[in-house]
């Protein structure tokens, strides 16, 4: 069947409406208000895809809109007290905070609330906002990105268009500009079809948790901001916690774990519960609730791993390329200030050209640059972490090396190639109790009627080498259990539960196959968060 | 033929609703508020009416706060011709908001106003009841096929024995039960087009609708948790465990 798309024109079109994408329209229309906007952003609305920690460095955001704290989002305590501390299983043994792990000056916020508020914003410039219509492949002309192409509606199991089908709508633009974030599935496409990864370190990346709950009075020190290593990390994997105070008895818990991850049988979401297990959190969550929780993968390649900026016809901006500045663990300023800087090249000079050169030149980059070797140096462990993030840190990003990143999908060890690693866990009691449940946290939704989003071209791989070889690790590293093997009349298969997927980007970054590829569901489908 | 729909802001149905801690309410703050999934039936059900051919005017009605206009431009977004806004800053009971509707079916000269059967926040299923009583006009609730011929609906409505169908005249007030359609999406360039299309705003206060008697709601909570259920090994163990609750 010939489907018939309509087109809509415009002089920019964005993908993403998390902070990069936000800041890249705001400015364009304070910049040159005649020009015609459009975001597109896959969430049913703006801020439900997004989960950050988030301790936010607030000057890009004043320099934006300078009047925000006027009428701050929802969430906004200024950051207090910053401890930084290790955890052995019993224990918490304090460490002097790192430098670029001091808070001061930065404000504690729900990076979804304050999207939502700058789609407000934005809205009020004239900004064409369109919450539930996910960009779902690039348009390329002759070499040329023209603009993007939005999913179908109303598509059946099989494919074919059913009863309700609405074409997704084509939109060209002058200027694409891609803000989809970590992972990002046009992003990737263009990455690969324009090679702008060539020059670089392979990207890598982390799983990061995060739940908001609600305690009992008394307990919370607004404001306080604690981050740990350790337990129940052994040395090896890359990762931490994070507890965030906030106002009214309410709390962010956390936790990030490095997916270059080499035990096949580590289980990310496991390691998160058991942390709020540890001796000094669980009598802080003890009879409270969890309002919302979710994951999302973090994109922790730094300097090293930034793909080309620009292409024909299009930029990246924000995580989609990767300039989150993974030793501070903030990524939100940065994708800020990019999507600015986006905004002001575009105002100049009408094209993407010479995009990458600019932002090489901003400081942003020198930002990255100084702490390029912190992320890498973990990658031996802990303890030559530590080392290499001290090092770097006195010698103020001047050492004459840049370590390099490996791809997460090949760093998986074979089963039996290494013991696996000792898990010294407790049994837990805090919710929630599985992987299953914690769906219901994220009130994630997906139509079932339509057709998988996640695939997975050679389910052959799965029976076959990959149980042998890693023992299906996509089963462990999903944090709301999408993949399991199950066995009917003696026949083993992959059966993908699509409906529970938080869009979290993990599995199409883990597979050691790289066979599975996330694409995007129906507009307004995943999570719903709620002030994460 | 004119065609009013009611359409509600309700909590999305995907959200796990909690009620706060003081018991004054349930937690909105930063939750997903979508169109009371009956109404969007409503509305789809009033589009397809004009769009076999009826000369039919269809005007969305809302009653809340000004964000409500969100929902508003989705239904023009979905097709209506034209939304009304009743502003007010209250939570509304049934009556009151029959009233309302009373109030507009006479302004607005209406002839059939589709309501959904509930709104899925506070379950009432009176609105459309109530209304009819006030307009003194027949009611077709728990819709699950309508079919306009002439001034004359047959409708065929879910009821607990099964399917009852009945054909009332216009003007009257239908309700949508979930298997009368499925709502259709709203396209992109619609959103664009929702843009210009009328959206009028009124004064609750300006309509000159008697305030209506209230249930006072004092406290909320949530429902008792559940507890999990206890296995027995056999027929006897099952017997003495329901004598020691008393049950038989
Ligand atoms: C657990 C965790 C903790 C963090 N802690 C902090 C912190 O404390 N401080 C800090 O500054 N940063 C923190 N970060 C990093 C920060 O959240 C990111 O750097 C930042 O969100 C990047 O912004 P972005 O706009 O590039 O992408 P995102 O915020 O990821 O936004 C991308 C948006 O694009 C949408 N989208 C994606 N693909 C499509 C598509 N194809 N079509 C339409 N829409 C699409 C998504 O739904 C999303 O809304 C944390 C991140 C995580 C995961
Ligand atoms: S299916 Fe993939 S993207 Fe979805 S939640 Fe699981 S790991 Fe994340």
């Amino acid at each position: 069947m010939q489907i018939q798309r309509e087109i809509m024109t415009y002089d920019v079109v964005i993908v993403g409406a998390g902070p990069a994408g936000l800041a890249c329209a705001i400015r364009l229309k304070q910049l040159k208000p005649e020009s015609r906007v459009c975001l597109l952003e896959k969430g049913s609305m703006v801020g439900a895809h997004i989960l950050s920690g988030c301790v936010m460095e607030p000057a890009p955001l004043d320099e934006l809109l300078p009047d925000w704290r006027k009428t701050p989002p929802a969430i906004c305590v200024p950051a207090a007290k910053d401890e930084f501390v290790l955890l052995t299983k019993n224990r918490r043994i304090k460490l002097p905070t790192p430098p670029q792990m001091r808070n001061r000056g930065n404000v504690i916020i729900s990076l979804g609330s304050l999207c939502a508020w700058l789609a407000q914003q934005a809205e009020a410039l004239d900004v064409e906002v369109f919450p539930g219509f996910p960009a779902a492949a690039p348009l390329i002309e002759n070499g040329k990105v023209i603009g993007v192409r939005c999913g179908d509606m109303g598509l059946n199991k099989d494919g074919t268009p059913g009863p309700n089908f609405a074409a997704g709508v084509d939109i060209h633009a002058a200027v694409t500009v891609l803000a989809e974030g970590c992972r990002g599935s046009v992003s990737k496409q263009l990455i690969h079809e324009f090679k702008l990864n060539a020059e670089c370190s392979p990207q890598t990346y982390g799983i990061g948790f995060k739940e908001l709950w609600q305690l009992p009075a008394g307990r919370v020190k607004p404001g306080y901001v604690q981050h740990s290593v350790g337990w129940p990390l052994d040395s090896k994997p890359y990762g931490g916690s994070f507890l965030y105070h906030l106002d009214q008895d309410r709390m962010y818990v956390g936790f990030v774990a490095g997916l270059d991850y080499e035990d096949p049988e580590f289980k990310p979401f496991e390691a998160f519960q058991q942390f709020k297990h540890h001796p000094s959190v669980k009598p802080l969550l003890e009879g409270g609730e969890i309002i919302s929780a979710g994951s999302r993968a973090l994109i922790e390649g730094g300097l090293q791993s930034l793909p080309k900026l620009e292409m024909p016809g299009a930029l990246l901006v924000g995580d989609a390329a990767g300039t989150m500045n993974v030793p501070k663990i903030k990524g939100t300023h940065m994708a800020l200030r990019s999507g600015m800087l986006a905004a002001e090249h575009l105002v100049e000079h009408g094209s993407s050209e010479g995009f990458d050169a600019r932002w090489r030149a901003s400081p942003s980059a020198r930002e990255l640059h100084k702490v390029r070797n912190i992320r890498p140096g973990f990658h031996k462990g802990l303890w030559s972490g530590l080392l290499y993030a001290a090092l770097e840190t006195v010698t103020l990003g001047k050492l004459p090396w840049t370590l390099k990143n490996h791809a997460d999908w090949k760093s998986l060890n074979k089963l039996g190639e290494r013991a696996p690693e000792t898990e010294d866990y407790v049994t837990r009691t805090l919710p929630p109790k599985d992987r299953l449940s914690s769906v219901f946290f994220a009130a994630t939704r997906h139509d079932e009627h339509q057709p998988a989003h996640l695939k997975v071209p050679d389910t052959n791989i799965c029976v076959g080498r990959c149980a042998t070889e890693y023992d299906n690790p996509c089963t462990r590293f999903c944090p709301v259990q999408v993949y399991e093997m199950v066995e009917e009349n003696g026949v083993k298969r992959l059966q993908i539960n699509a409906a529970n997927c938080v869009h979290c980007k993990t599995c199409d970054i883990k597979d050691p196959y790289e066979n599975i590829l996330w694409t995007t569901p129906e507009g307004g489908s995943g999570p719903n968060y709620q002030n994460l | 033929m004119k065609i009013l729909v009611g359409i509600k802001r309700v909590i999305d149905f995907s959200v796990r609703v909690q009620v706060k801690k003081d018991g004054s309410g349930v937690n909105t703050d930063g939750v997903k508020l979508s169109i009371n999934p009956f109404d969007e039936i409503a509305l789809e059900e009033a589009l397809r009416i004009r769009e076999k051919g009826m000369q039919a005017e269809v005007v969305a009605v809302s009653i809340g706060p000004a964000e409500v206009q969100q929902q508003l431009r989705t239904a023009l977004a979905m097709g209506v011709d034209r939304a009304v806004l009743v502003e007010t800053g209250e939570v509304l009971q049934p009556l009151m908001v029959a009233r309302i509707f009373h109030e507009l079916t006479k302004r607005e000269n209406a002839d059939l106003v589709i309501l959904g059967k509930q709104a899925i926040d506070d379950d009432c299923n009176q609105t459309g009841q109530m209304l009819a009583a006030l307009w003194d006009r027949p009611q077709a609730t728990f819709a699950s096929k309508v079919e306009l011929k002439d001034k004359t609906l047959t409708v065929t409505r879910e009821v607990d024995a099964g399917l009852e169908t009945i054909s009332v005249d216009l003007p009257a007030v239908v309700t949508t039960d979930l298997r009368l359609n499925t709502p259709r999406f709203v396209k992109m360039p619609d959103i664009m087009k929702a843009r210009s299309k009328p959206l009028q705003t009124l004064k609750l206060d300006d309509l000159g609708v008697a305030k209506a008697p209230e249930l006072e709601i004092t406290n909320y909570a949530p429902p008792p948790q559940r507890v999990g259920g206890k296995k027995v090994a056999d027929v006897p163990a099952l017997i003495s465990a329901l004598k020691e609750r008393g049950v038989l």
